[in-house]
C-alpha cells in the first residue's frame, strides 16, 4: 500500500515535470547563445557530412541525405 | 534589451527557432526593424588520407536577416580532389596490371599492395541558397536549392520545410521535402555490370583493345532520382538543455553504381582470374533516427548526437558524435571532437568473387559499403574577435577499420591484408566576419 503510494507521488512527480518542461522567456539566456544554437557551427557541419558522405555508406540525419556522387 | 550590431546570424537562426533572448517578437516589431549586416562564414580545409586521396575544400557562407526573421542564407564551396582510389580488386602475391577507367593506358599494382587507382583528378563548385521566414503566427517556412557540378557529375536539388512552435517556442515541430536530381558521365564511359576488364595485353593490336574496351561500355550519361522527407521535432528540456529528434526517410531510384570500381573473380588458390566492373541496385529506400542534444554548462557547450541508419541494403550504421567546448577565457575556447561510427555490410558486398560460382545479381567490392568501424578525434581552437568576428583552427585524425563480414579468404589471400585501415588528417581554419 505504502509502495504504491510512493509510486502515486512519483507518477505525479514524474508528470509535472514533463509538464514543466521548456523555460519561461525570460530564462533563456544560456539558450539564446550562440553556441548552443542547433545549427552552431553550420560551415565545419557542411565540411563534415561532404568528408563522411564520400567515405562511407550511410549519410544524413541531422540534414537531407540529398543527392551527390561520392565516388571517390 | 540592446540588439548588438553585429548580432549573430547563426544566433538569429537560433531565435527562429527558439525566441529571441527573451524579448517577445513584440517588442522587436516596436524598435523597428531588426535588420543585420551581411555575414559571412569562410573556411579552408584539407583533407589527406596516407597514399590515398588529397582534398582542399573551400567555402564562403553569407547569411542576413532582413529583419522580422527573414533570414536569407547561401554558400559557395569550390574543392579540388586528387590521388588514388581503392578500386575493389584484392591484392595479389604478385605484381598486377589494371586498364584505366578511361580505356587509355594501364596501371601497375605491385606484389602484396591494395590496388588503387591513382587517376582522380576532380574539381567541384557547389553553390545553394535558402530563405526562411515566418509566415503565420507561430508557422514558418524555408526553401532553397543547391546545384553541384564536377567533371563528371551534375546534382541539382530543391527543399521545402514547414515549422510550427509551441508551448511559447519550447517546442518546435518541422516536416520538409527535399528532391534532388544526379546525373553522371563518366570519363570513359558507365561500364556494363559484370563485364570483363580487357587488358591491353591480351590483344594483338590497339584497335582490337579498344574495340573490345568500348565493347564494356554503355553509351550515353545516366542519372538518379533522391527523395528525402524529415520530421523533426526540438524540444526544450529546461535553462541549460535543448534536444532535437529527426527522423529522415530517403527514397532513391537510378544509378548508383561506382564506374571506377570492380572485383577480382579468384580461383581457389586465391589468384585472380578476371576482374569484373561492379553492379549495384538501382533502388535503395534509407531511415535515419537522429537524435541531438546540447547542454549549456558554466563554461561552455556539451554537443552529443547519435544517429541509426538502416537501408534495404541492409547497411545499419551506429554514429555517435560529441563536441565538447570549454572556454577558456572570455574570447578563446577550445573543442575537443570524438566521432564513431560502425556500419554493416550491405548484402551485396563481396570483397571477391569466386571462380566458377553463378553471378550474384549484384555485387560491389567496395569497402565503404563493407563492414566497418570508424573513428575522429579532433580538437578546434576558437578565438572570439571584436563584433562577432571570429578566427578557428581545427585538427582531426580519421581512421576507417574495414573488417572481414565473414567471408573465408582462399589460398593466397589469407596471407594478404584484404581489409586494409585508411588514414586520414583534416585541418581547417575558418574565419567569420
Amino acid at each position: 500500500m505504502r509502495i504504491k503510494k510512493l509510486f502515486l507521488v512519483g507518477l505525479a512527480l514524474q508528470l509535472s515535470a514533463c509538464a514543466s518542461l521548456g523555460v519561461q522567456p525570460w530564462e533563456r539566456d544560456l539558450l539564446a547563445k550562440e553556441e548552443m544554437s542547433l545549427s552552431a557551427d553550420a560551415v565545419d557541419a557542411g565540411l563534415d557530412d561532404h568528408i563522411y558522405f564520400s567515405k562511407e555508406g550511410t549519410s544524413g540525419g541531422r540534414a537531407f541525405a540529398g543527392g551527390g556522387c561520392g565516388c571517390n | 534589451m540592446q540588439l548588438s550590431r553585429k548580432k549573430n546570424i547563426a544566433g538569429a537562426l537560433a531565435a527562429a527557432t527558439c525566441s529571441l533572448l527573451g524579448q517577445p517578437a513584440m517588442a522587436q516589431e516596436a524598435q523597428g526593424s531588426s535588420e543585420t549586416p551581411w555575414q559571412f562564414d569562410t573556411a579552408l580545409l584539407y583533407y589527406g588520407e596516407t597514399d590515398r586521396v588529397t582534398a582542399v575544400e573551400g567555402v564562403v557562407g553569407v547569411s542576413k536577416d532582413f529583419g522580422d526573421e527573414h533570414i536569407f542564407s547561401g554558400k559557395l564551396v569550390l574543392d579540388g580532389l586528387t590521388g588514388a582510389s581503392a578500386t575493389g580488386a584484392v591484392p595479389q602475391p604478385y605484381a598486377q596490371t589494371f586498364t584505366r577507367p578511361s580505356g587509355n593506358g594501364e596501371y601497375q599494382i605491385g606484389a602484396g599492395e591494395t590496388p588503387l587507382d591513382d587517376t582522380f583528378r576532380d574539381t567541384r563548385v557547389q553553390i545553394n541558397g535558402q530563405w526562411t521566414q515566418p509566415i503565420w503566427n507561430d508557422y514558418r517556412i524555408s526553401t532553397g536549392g543547391q546545384l553541384s557540378k564536377e567533371y563528371d557529375y551534375l546534382s541539382v536539388s530543391v527543399n521545402g520545410s514547414l515549422a510550427r512552435d509551441f508551448n511559447q517556442r519550447n517546442t518546435t515541430v518541422s516536416a520538409g521535402l527535399s528532391y534532388a536530381f544526379d546525373s553522371i558521365d563518366p570519363e570513359g564511359g558507365r561500364p556494363v555490370g559484370f563485364s570483363s576488364m580487357p587488358l591491353r595485353g591480351n590483344y594483338a593490336s590497339d584497335d582490337s583493345f579498344r574495340q573490345a574496351f568500348d565493347a564494356t561500355r554503355q553509351d550515353g550519361s545516366d542519372s538518379k532520382n533522391t527523395l528525402d522527407l524529415m520530421l523533426g521535432l526540438t524540444q526544450v528540456i529546461n535553462r541549460r538543455t535543448i534536444m532535437q529528434f529527426n527522423y529522415g526517410l530517403s527514397l532513391v531510384d537510378g544509378y548508383m553504381t561506382d564506374p571506377f570500381k570492380m572485383l577480382s573473380v579468384v580461383d581457389d588458390g586465391g589468384i585472380t582470374s578476371d576482374l569484373l566492373y561492379e553492379q549495384r541496385p538501382d533502388s535503395r529506400v534509407k531511415h535515419n533516427f537522429y537524435w541531438q542534444t546540447k547542454y549549456a554548462m558554466d563554461n561552455g557547450v556539451a554537443d552529443v548526437s547519435y544517429r541509426f541508419s538502416t537501408d534495404d541494403w541492409d547497411i545499419h550504421s551506429h554514429t555517435l558524435d560529441s563536441k565538447l567546448r570549454f572556454d577558456l577565457s572570455d574570447n578563446t575556447y577550445i573543442q575537443p571532437h570524438f566521432r564513431y561510427y560502425q556500419q554493416s555490410a550491405a548484402e551485396f558486398y563481396r570483397p571477391y568473387l569466386m571462380q566458377g560460382d553463378a553471378l550474384p545479381d549484384f555485387a560491389s567490392a567496395d569497402y565503404r559499403i563493407g563492414e566497418m568501424t570508424a573513428y575522429t578525434l579532433g580538437l578546434k581552437y576558437g578565438i572570439l574577435l571584436k563584433e562577432g568576428r571570429e578566427l578557428a583552427f581545427r585538427l582531426e585524425y580519421y581512421q576507417q577499420d574495414p573488417k572481414n563480414a565473414g567471408f573465408e579468404a582462399p589460398g593466397v589471400l589469407q596471407d594478404l591484408d584484404l581489409y586494409p585501415s585508411v588514414k586520414a588528417v583534416i585541418a581547417q581554419v575558418s574565419y567569420r566576419f
